[in-house]
C-alpha cells in the first residue's frame, strides 16, 4: 500500500502559497528524497503530512488515513522534525517514556530504542545538555518506538559531523530495506544521491520532478568537451559535431583524445581541452534555479 | 484515554518546575499561616475568635495561587515554548483528548497538594492562634473551600495557558486577571461598580475559602461564577488549539 499520498496538497500563508498544488506518493521498501531549496515548503509539507498544519487545499494520506484519525499513530508513522524540540528539563528516558505510553506502548521499547540508537548510557542526563548529535538520535529513538511501518525525517543531517552523517545515512538504508517506507527531506543533492531511490524535488511549494534517483542523474549528468583556442572557428570546422558558444567550443559526441589528435594533425593551437561533468548539485541547481525564493 | 493519562503524569512528574511551583504553593501556604497567626497571637488581647483565626491561617492563598497558576500555564506553555507540542500532537492528534489528558492530570496533582497545603496551614495557623470555641466543622469547610479554590486556580493557569501559549504573556494575564483586576475592580464607584467587583475572578471564588456571603452571591455561588470565568478562559484556549497550525 501506498504508505503516504499527497493530492493537490496546498498551505497559503496570507498572500504566499508555502505549498501550491503538490501530488506525490511515497512508497514503501525505498527511501523517497524530498528535496528543495530552503523554504520551498518541505516542512510545511511534512507537519501536514503529520497533521500538524491543517492543508489550506487538497488532502494527505497515511497509511490511507489521515493522520489524525490513526488510532495509535506512532505504530504506524514516526517522524523526526526538530530534534532540538524537547522539554530541556526530562531525561531522555522519561521524556521517551512520556511518547511511549501515549499510544500504549511498553516501557521495554523505550530501552530498546535507548539500544538502537546508541544512548542507554546517558538514558537518566536530562536532555537539555545533549550535543545535536545526540539530540538527533534521541529524536530517531522517538520516532522508532512504534516500530512504525512509516518514518519521516526532516533534514536529518543538518549540522551533523560527518560520524553521525553517515550513521543515518546507513541506518535509513537499513530502515528501507526492512520494507519501510523512508521520507527524508533535505536541501542538499549530494546527499539524497547517496541515501535516496527516489527523489520528489519541490520548489516554492511546487512539483518540479517525481523520478528514481537512477533517472535523475541519467539525465543530468551528461558530460561535454570544452575547447577554447584561438583560432576557434577552425576547430569547429575541423570537429564538425562542436556546438560553438562565444569564447568556446562544446563538444558532447567526442574524447578529448580525439579532439586533440584532429587539432594537433592539423597544427591548431589549443588554450583548453577539458572534459566537463555537470555534478548532481549543478543539475539540481540548474531545476531549482527559477524556484529560489531568496537568490543570492 | 489512561494512555493519555499516563503520559502527561510522566510528563509532569520529570520537570522540576512542577516540585518548584508547588513546593512554593506549599511553603506559602505554610509560611504565611504561621507567620500572621502568630502574630495575631501576639497581639490579641484574650482569646481569638474561631473565624478569625481560621482565615488568618489561609491568608496565604493570595500568593500560593499565583504559584499554583504558574505551574498550570507551564504545563501547557513550555510545550510550545520547545516545540515539544508537535511531539505531543503526533502521538495524540486529537487535540481534545491530548488538553484533556491535562486538565485531568494536573488537576487531580493541583487538588491533592492543595489540600496537604491548606490542611498544613490550618494546623500550623491553629496551633498558634489556639480558639477556644472551634468547630471541626468549620475547620473541615475551610479545608475544602480552600483546597477546591487553589486547584481552580491552576486550572485558570492551564487554560490561560492554552489560550496565550506564551510563557510571560500567560502568567501576566493570570496576574492580571487573579491579582490585579479584582482590586482594580473593587475601586469602581457605584452600584455598578460594587457588582463588577462582587462577581470578579477572585473575588467571587474566594468568598468559598471565607465562607461568608457577599451582597448576591452566597460562598457556592461565588465559586460558580469564579469557575464560569475559568471555563471561558479554558473554552477559548481549546478552540483556538483545535483551530491553529501547531
Amino acid at each position: 500500500m501506498t504508505a503516504i499520498r499527497a493530492t493537490n496538497l496546498s498551505k497559503r500563508y496570507g498572500s504566499t502559497m508555502a505549498v501550491a498544488d503538490l501530488s506525490f506518493d511515497v512508497e514503501p521498501g525505498q527511501v523517497t528524497g524530498f528535496l528543495g531549496p530552503n523554504g520551498a515548503g518541505k516542512s510545511t509539507t511534512m507537519r501536514m503530512i503529520l497533521g500538524l498544519d491543517r492543508p489550506s487545499g487538497g488532502s494527505v494520506l497515511v497509511a490511507g488515513r489521515p493522520y489524525a484519525e490513526l488510532r495509535h499513530p506512532l505504530r504506524k508513522v514516526g517522524a523526526l522534525l526538530d530534534a532540538k524540540a524537547v522539554h530541556g528539563g526530562r531525561s531522555a528516558r522519561n521524556h521517551l517514556l512520556a511518547i511511549a505510553q501515549s499510544n500504549g506502548l511498553p516501557a521495554s521499547r523505550v530501552e530498546e530504542v535507548l539500544e538502537t540508537v546508541g544512548l542507554r548510557e546517558v538514558a537518566k542526563r536530562r536532555v537539555g545538555g545533549f550535543s545535536l548529535g545526540m539530540s538527533q538520535r534521541l529524536g530517531i529513538a522517538a520516532a522508532l518506538l512504534g516500530d512504525p511501518e512509516i518514518l519521516l525525517f526532516d533534514e536529518p543531517v543538518n549540522g551533523l559531523d560527518p560520524d553521525g552523517i553517515l550513521w543515518i545515512r546507513t541506518f535509513m538504508r537499513e530502515l528501507a530495506a526492512q520494507g519501510r517506507a523512508v521520507f527524508v527531506s533535505s536541501h542538499l543533492m549530494s546527499e539524497m544521491a547517496q541515501t535516496a531511490d527516489h527523489l520528489i524535488v519541490i520548489g516554492r511549494g511546487r512539483l518540479i520532478a517525481d523520478t528514481s534517483v537512477q533517472e535523475f542523474i541519467g539525465r543530468s549528468s551528461q558530460g561535454y568537451v570544452r575547447v577554447r583556442s584561438p583560432r576557434l572557428a577552425e576547430v569547429a570546422e575541423l570537429v564538425k559535431v562542436g556546438e560553438l558558444h562565444h569564447d568556446h567550443l562544446r563538444v558532447t559526441a567526442m574524447s578529448t583524445l580525439e579532439i586533440g589528435t584532429l587539432t594537433a594533425r592539423a597544427g591548431i593551437p589549443l588554450e583548453e581541452l577539458t572534459f566537463v561533468q555537470p555534478s548532481l548539485e549543478a543539475a539540481y541547481m540548474e531545476l531549482t534555479k527559477d524556484s529560489l525564493e531568496f537568490s543570492a | 484515554m489512561i494512555d493519555i493519562l499516563r503520559s502527561e503524569w510522566t510528563k509532569i512528574r520529570s520537570v522540576r518546575s512542577t516540585v518548584w511551583t508547588l513546593a512554593a504553593a506549599f511553603g506559602l501556604m505554610v509560611g504565611l499561616s504561621a507567620l500572621l497567626s502568630a502574630s495575631i497571637k501576639n497581639d490579641a488581647e484574650g482569646p481569638i475568635p474561631a473565624g478569625q483565626a481560621v482565615a488568618a491561617s489561609l491568608l496565604g492563598i493570595m500568593f500560593a495561587q499565583l504559584a499554583i497558576a504558574t505551574l498550570g500555564v507551564l504545563v501547557i506553555s513550555s510545550e510550545y515554548r520547545t516545540g515539544g507540542i508537535r511531539t505531543s500532537l503526533m502521538s495524540v492528534p486529537k487535540r481534545m483528548k491530548l488538553l484533556t489528558g491535562k486538565l485531568v492530570v494536573f488537576g487531580a496533582t493541583s487538588l491533592v497538594v492543595s489540600a496537604l497545603a491548606s490542611a498544613a496551614a490550618l494546623g500550623v495557623g491553629l496551633a498558634f492562634t489556639q480558639p477556644p470555641e472551634l468547630a471541626t466543622g468549620e475547620v473541615v469547610r475551610a479545608l475544602i473551600g480552600s483546597s477546591l479554590y487553589l486547584t481552580a486556580c491552576g486550572i485558570f493557569g492551564l487554560g490561560l495557558g492554552t489560550l496565550v501559549r506564551h510563557t510571560p504573556g500567560a502568567i501576566v494575564a493570570a496576574i492580571g486577571l487573579m491579582l490585579v483586576l479584582p482590586q482594580v475592580a473593587n475601586q469602581l464607584p457605584g452600584q455598578w461598580g460594587r457588582t463588577v467587583a462582587e462577581y470578579f475572578t477572585t473575588n467571587a471564588g474566594q468568598l468559598l475559602v471565607a465562607g461568608q456571603s457577599s451582597e448576591s452571591l452566597t460562598p457556592w455561588g461565588g465559586f460558580g461564577v469564579y469557575l464560569a470565568w475559568i471555563a471561558v478562559a479554558t473554552i477559548a484556549g481549546a478552540v483556538l488549539m483545535q483551530r491553529r497550525d501547531a
